[in-house]
């Protein structure tokens, strides 16, 4: 209950202010240009401004750094001690689990022969979400992945992925020529390119929108219960709002885990379309 | 990136409220393309390759030594049949060896018996000319004894009755037979 700290500082600014103000949740979802350490201080991240592009380094920057830290530390850990033993232990051991659940339930059933050329990007993007969405869960740390522009990002970078790998599995005409389904009348071919047109790009931002809104969703129910108790101005709702939120916080570590599991799920699943056109 | 700019112009077109959490910031799109492929070219060398290299490794690994396992446990039932099978073809073979010296000393007895038999018989029969032989060579020697003391007993009779009055007078009686004749 580590949003009780710097929620009941900003809605006691919100309720001195004297509005029915709900910026505070939003300034908790929200990117910033600060880490907000409530009540021990606030640290400003630098401005940086190159080619007329605004790129500073703000709080989501900061965690994704940390995830991605995170990450590289533990897996060079992990194939540290994998060099040393053919038989892992303590931390190598769960990872495994992962990396084969990612491997032996994602990639080989969804993308079927050729999948480990895609495994690198499957098992990263997976770990990067797992470990954005669990950092999201973390006092004062903040959750990249209900980011739209880093969800949109990551959307972008699978659909980079899956229209690459189509077109070097079938080339670049195959590929396009692939996406039409066999056997309809060819005045129909116009309408279904066009469809099926669309419908690639409709995948991606599909795999965008709801990993941004499953992500945020969550914070944002256990942000406005704690501010219930702050609305109705009473320590009756106390036990309600706290056993209320540490519901959906227990909840939102199952939705870390299974958004990260749907986005590369899906992710593989285009890929595996895209690759084996027959199908 | 392209994509985010379009959900940008999408999103926003309506008027962009500020602090809504459907603002897209260009920088945060720059910095999430350059984290996310620095973190998989980085994990992809330092962790990917070698972590999947070894769990395949480890997959073969386990599945040559049950193969292993599944084959040596074939070879010793194998070893374990022939072995079983020698046995009883070894125990044949003995049982036949003991028939055959069982059946040899038979023979042999019966052989020697009939030979033993035989040879007896001969003996006896052998035996038995002997006795008859030598039979008739005593019965043989006694008739020449017996001779030769009828004819010694003869002797000496007829030397002791020879007289000469008896002589004359069976002559005479002789004579006178023959004139009244």
């Amino acid at each position: 209950m580590w949003y009780n700290t710097s929620a009941v500082t900003d809605s006691l600014k919100a309720a001195e202010s004297g509005g029915n103000d709900s910026g505070w949740i939003m300034h908790h979802i929200l990117d910033s240009r600060e880490l907000d350490f409530e009540p021990f201080g606030v640290i400003h991240l630098p401005e940086i401004h190159l080619f007329g592009i605004d790129l500073s380094i703000t709080k989501h920057v900061v965690f994704m750094w940390l995830a991605a830290l995170l990450l590289i530390l533990i897996f060079w850990k992990v194939s540290k001690a994998y060099r040393k033993s053919k038989v892992p232990h303590g931390i190598s051991n769960m990872m495994e689990v992962l990396v084969v659940f990612v491997r032996d339930e994602i990639a080989r059933p969804t993308i079927g022969n050729g999948y480990e050329r895609f495994l690198p990007y499957l098992l990263t993007v997976f770990f990067f979400i797992l470990t954005c969405n669990f950092l999201g869960l973390v006092p004062y740390a903040a959750t990249a992945t209900s980011n739209i522009a880093v969800t949109a990002t990551l959307a972008t970078m699978s659909f980079l992925v899956i229209q690459i790998g189509g077109m070097i599995k079938n080339g670049f005409f195959g590929y396009f020529k692939g996406l039409i389904p066999h056997g309809i009348p060819f005045w129909l071919i116009p309408i279904m390119f066009v469809v099926e047109i669309l419908g690639l790009f409709t995948k991606p931002f599909a795999l965008a929108i709801r990993l941004f809104a499953n992500m945020t969703a969550g914070h944002i129910v256990i942000l406005a219960l704690l501010g219930l108790i702050f609305i109705l101005k009473t320590y009756i709702v106390v036990p309600v709002s706290v056993s209320f939120a540490l519901f959906i916080y227990l909840l939102e570590i199952l939705v870390a885990l299974i958004q990260a599991y749907i986005f590369t799920m899906l992710s593989s699943l285009f890929i595996g379309m895209a690759y084996h056109q027959e199908h | 990136m392209i994509l985010g700019k379009i959900f940008a112009l999408l999103l926003f077109s309506t008027g962009e409220a500020p602090g809504s959490p459907l603002d897209v910031n260009p920088g945060l799109i720059i910095w999430t393309l350059v984290t996310v492929a620095l973190l998989l070219v980085i994990l992809k060398k330092i962790a990917w390759k070698p972590i999947l290299n070894s769990l395949n490794e480890r997959e073969n690994l386990i599945r040559e030594s049950l193969e292993k396992a599944e084959k040596a446990r074939v070879e010793a039932e194998e070893l374990f049949e022939q072995n079983k099978e020698n046995l009883k073809k070894s125990e044949a073979e003995a049982q036949k060896i003991i028939e055959q010296g069982r059946q040899y000393a038979d023979k042999l007895r019966e052989q020697i018996l009939e030979d033993s038999k035989q040879q007896s018989r001969r003996m006896i029969e052998e035996a038995t000319q002997e006795i008859e032989r030598k039979n008739a060579e005593a019965f043989s020697k006694l008739k020449d004894q017996v001779a030769d003391i009828a004819v010694s007993a003869a002797e000496k009779i007829l030397r002791e009755n020879l007289d000469k009055e008896k002589q004359m007078k069976i002559i005479t009686k002789y004579l006178e037979d023959l004139s009244k004749n």
